[in-house]
């Protein structure tokens, strides 16, 4: 095992000319007895704490350590990443702020990979996996990524933009050793499916492909090959444009997947084909994940009864079903931890899935049609309540409805009062209880009270500073709070700030919150990952002040163009110990 | 298909407008009285909500809309005249629902851009639902009386897909996939996806039934106007032609069917096998669970709690 080039003597020699408390304080291990027992440790929180004990265990955490998770790409720079870890071999990098994915952040923003690459491509040879989220790559990163790293094998690509399928194909022809290659909700250039034709014919390493998110047709065959190649292959999402009968042989030749993402569930399949699906997918007795089943008509749902048995996490979230046919479908899941759903199966369905799955620990239920402004259908208070009281375990939950009451909620958390994610969005800004029209203030603080494992909490409806003011006095736990058109002053944002010891990300967007909310929080920031204020009532001159007063602080405005000089629309503000970005497009103004 | 019945409302409070709609049939008060509340009562297969008031369109308002002229205050009169005429909870929900964006000043806002990159989601509209409004939601009283609201989504109808920026929170990837999706599933339902939809259509005291398929419809309006043309003959006690029916003639023999107390009340069983007055939910609801359609006399209808409905609307009328 490799260890630090410069050991340190034995701490009982008095010649020791470091005198830091090391040497003062007994500790026992030599060096390289130390670095073998970190090198256990995984938990980056462990490691950061290790590495504060002294200087002797810093030096033994960063030379042990493998793994990089960096939560903000502009928090520290590769310069400062490379001097510091020698022997890193994964890398997890986030990027853009969250509400990038909500276009509140332009084009052209930042958050691009290229530079780590380089400078990776100097200092991690040995460099195995990459993990980006939010990240702006290009075909060019991609071809660098394929050619420097001879032992890589893990790529992931999640909400990433700027590649385009000519990229992916320099990663299926240069990795030898692929492993993973998972591509989700990503916004790329698609060319054509050809990428996928490009591993070698003596390629059978991959263990993860998820091409779901795009578009163009792949050479089927090709990818019948490759999957009957690929023995250890447990993860497989295909595209819309695998059809059925694809599907069908897929399955035959990967009996032991794990996860599956179907193509389109919707083909004018023969009588024989209906049965070799169905024989098909109950030969997958490892079947824990399945998504997917795009474009799906009831008439086929059949086909996966036999797989639903085992399954733990069902991702319905494309597959617009009625209450009916998903009541059937889940009466077959009583195993299911996971579920992801559109509204279209409404209030009936969610009942059927509290009567069927007990075990339910997180429930996503996403809109069918988000911008119907007419007949609100989809999901209201009465499904979630339903799903409260048959699923005990729920302690995840992200329900988007056009109503709700503050009674609902209340019974809802009594029903399970572990939530750990709560993210609750009434799609109508600023609606207040629809039954007695008042704000939804005691909803939330009803979560809070009850629920005091809560990590992540969005909230909606009609919403005053007394919901901050339950936030801030109850939310002792809470990490991550997403407010939108809510609140009536400053205050809410100060009681937030005060109250939660654990906040590390804040975004703010169409509240009230002004320049005393915000410079409240001045002790704050340095503590947190990162804050995001946008269509607030900012200005200019105080993101100044808290930029003077905090230069460990970044804080970025950017203006729209309509609004008058002294406003600040969308201010981000992170700590850093690199400085302010230098790659900062001309729109963002770095205070 | 609720935006000419939002003009309708918009209308009500402008005398002008009121009269334009009923000039073309009326000369006199007494034979505007006379005349509309013919109209009022004619045979309609009265789907409650937007058909029927489509339908009325000047008519059915300017009959109450004298009365509520007199009291003075406009604004306050559309709630009752919904309540009455459409006896629709729909479409009293979709003023309150509509209420939701009524602390959002849709009209008169100035666009908004997000700056040099710009945004590639042709889906929203840009209002100016950022900055100086964020300050009013959290003071504006909620309080605010219902018809405020309603003329607030009036107004906005025609912005009505005016979008915030970036809400509700969904990725880009979901909203596009989505779109694509639920546009093709419409497509496909309307030809043959899955099949047609035929049902049995029965009306009390008519020799024979019909069969009709649902698919051929994507709205109640529809449905109703075919229905009426399928049962004309059977309301005049005589075959009529197939063809549409001069108006006046039509109205002088329903007057005749309702000299003899018969109104008419369209009702469906749906799969729990209970019979369901039409109009109340979603079109693609009503597709999903109606097994048999039948035209019901009102009196036998006591039971489905629509009668009261239409006698106490009758009532007013006379």
């Amino acid at each position: 095992m490799q260890t630090d080039p410069n050991p340190k003597k034995s701490k009982d020699s008095p010649s020791n000319s470091d005198s830091t408390e090391s040497t003062q304080s007994a500790s026992p291990f030599p060096d390289d007895v130390l670095g073998k027992v970190l090198s256990f440790l995984n938990s980056d929180k462990d490691r950061s704490s290790v590495s504060l004990v002294c200087k002797d265990w810093y030096n033994a955490e960063r030379w042990t350590r493998t793994k990089l998770f960096i939560g903000n790409c502009y928090s520290v720079s590769p310069e400062i990443v490379a001097t510091r870890f020698p022997k890193i071999t994964s890398v997890t990098l986030k990027g853009k702020p969250r509400f990038s994915d909500f276009n509140l952040v332009p084009q052209n923003w930042g958050a691009d990979v290229h530079y780590w690459l380089v400078m990776f491509a100097k200092v991690y040879p040995f460099l195995e996996e990459l993990r980006l989220k939010r990240m702006t790559v290009s075909d060019e990163s991609l071809e660098i990524l394929a050619t420097a790293f001879p032992g890589f094998r893990a790529l992931s690509l999640m909400s990433c933009d700027g590649f385009s399928t000519d990229g992916l194909k320099s990663v299926a022809t240069h990795c030898r050793n692929l492993t993973e290659l998972d591509i989700q909700d990503t916004d790329i250039d698609d060319f054509n499916g050809g990428w996928l034709s490009c591993f070698p014919e003596n390629f059978g390493s991959l263990e993860v492909l998820n091409f779901a998110s795009l578009d163009s047709e792949v050479n089927f065959d090709a990818l019948e090959r490759l999957v009957s190649r690929c023995k250890s292959l447990r993860v497989l999402k295909v595209n819309k444009s695998i059809t059925l009968d694809q599907l069908q042989r897929l399955l035959l030749r990967a009996p032991q997947l794990m996860e599956l993402g179907t193509g389109s569930f919707q083909q004018e399949l023969l009588p024989g084909q209906f049965g070799d699906l169905e024989s098909a997918f109950s030969n997958c007795k490892n079947l824990r994940t399945l998504s997917g089943l795009w474009e799906v008509t009831s008439v086929y749902l059949p086909v996966l009864y036999a797989a639903c048995t085992s399954l733990t996490f069902l991702n319905l979230s494309y597959a617009a079903l009625r209450s009916v046919e998903f009541g059937n479908l889940i009466a077959y899941c009583p195993n299911l931890r996971r579920l992801w759903v559109l509204d279209t199966v409404e209030d009936k369905g969610l009942e059927a899935v509290g009567s069927s799955c007990p075990l339910l620990e997180e429930l996503r239920v996403f809109p069918a049609d988000p911008f119907d402004q007419q007949l609100h259908r989809g999901v209201t208070e009465l499904g979630f309540v339903a799903v409260s009281r048959g699923c005990s375990k729920l302690h995840y939950v992200l329900y988007f409805c056009w109503q709700m009451t503050n009674a609902a909620v209340a019974t809802i958390v009594q029903n399970c009062p572990n939530f750990t994610h709560f993210r609750l969005c009434i799609m109508n800004p600023g609606r207040p209880d629809y039954l007695t029209n008042e704000p939804m203030d005691e909803a939330f603080g009803a979560v809070v009270k009850t629920c005091t494992k809560l990590q992540r909490l969005s909230v909606s409806g009609l919403l005053t500073d007394l919901t901050f003011e339950y936030i801030g006095k109850h939310a002792k736990n809470l990490e991550t709070l997403s407010v939108a058109f809510a609140g009536s002053s400053d205050l809410g944002m100060q009681c937030v700030l005060e109250g939660c010891p654990k906040l590390r990300k804040l975004e703010i967007r169409d509240c009230p919150f002004g320049n005393a909310a915000l410079l409240s929080g001045l002790e704050k920031y340095e503590k947190m990952r990162s804050l995001w204020m946008s269509s607030c009532n900012v200005t200019i001159t105080a993101c100044q002040q808290l930029a003077r007063e905090m230069p460990r602080l970044n804080v970025e405005v950017m203006k729209d163009k309509e609004s008058d000089d002294s406003q600040a629309d969308k201010v981000y503000v992170y700590r850093s110990v690199a400085g302010p970005r230098r790659d900062a497009p001309p729109f963002v103004l770095t205070l | 298909m609720s935006l000419p019945k939002e003009h309708d409302y918009i209308g009500l409070t402008e005398p002008s407008s009121m009269e334009n709609s009923s000039s073309s049939i009326v000369s006199t008060e007494s034979e505007k009285n006379t005349v509309l509340n013919l109209k009022e009562t004619e045979l309609r297969l009265g789907l409650p909500g937007s058909d029927f008031l489509e339908k009325k369109a000047g008519t059915g308002i300017s009959l109450f809309g004298k009365d509520l002229k007199d009291e003075g205050n406009n604004g306050f009169s559309q709630i009752p005249l919904k309540n009455l005429v459409s006896g629709a909870k729909r479409v009293f929900s979709d003023a309150i629902d509509g209420s939701g964006k009524w602390d959002f000043p849709i009209n008169g806002g100035s666009e908004v851009d997000l700056g040099n990159g710009g945004s590639e989601n042709t889906n929203t509209l840009q209002s100016s639902l950022a900055g100086p409004s964020g300050k009013e939601i959290g003071n504006r009283n909620p309080r605010k009386p219902v018809e405020e609201k309603k003329n607030d989504n009036n107004s906005a109808a025609p912005a009505s897909k005016a979008q915030v920026v970036g809400w509700p929170p969904i990725r880009s990837f979901r909203k596009n996939t989505l779109a694509t999706n639920l546009s093709k599933n419409n497509d496909d339902e309307g030809k043959s996806g899955v099949g047609s939809l035929y049902v049995k259509v029965s009306m009390d005291g008519a020799p024979y039934l019909r069969k009709i398929d649902l698919k051929t419809y994507c709205s109640y309006k529809e449905l109703s106007s075919a229905l009426e043309k399928m049962f004309s003959c059977f309301t005049i006690g005589h075959c009529a032609s197939h063809g549409l029916p001069g108006q006046e003639h039509l109205r002088e023999n329903c007057l005749k069917d309702l000299l003899h107390g018969s109104e008419y009340v369209l009702t469906y069983e749906d799969k729990d096998g209970d019979w369901m007055l039409v109009g109340d939910v979603p079109w693609e609801m009503f597709t999903d669970s109606c097994k048999r359609l039948r035209i019901m006399k009102g009196s036998d209808a006591t039971g489905l709690g629509m009668t009261c409905n239409l006698l106490s609307f009758l009532v007013m009328t006379i």
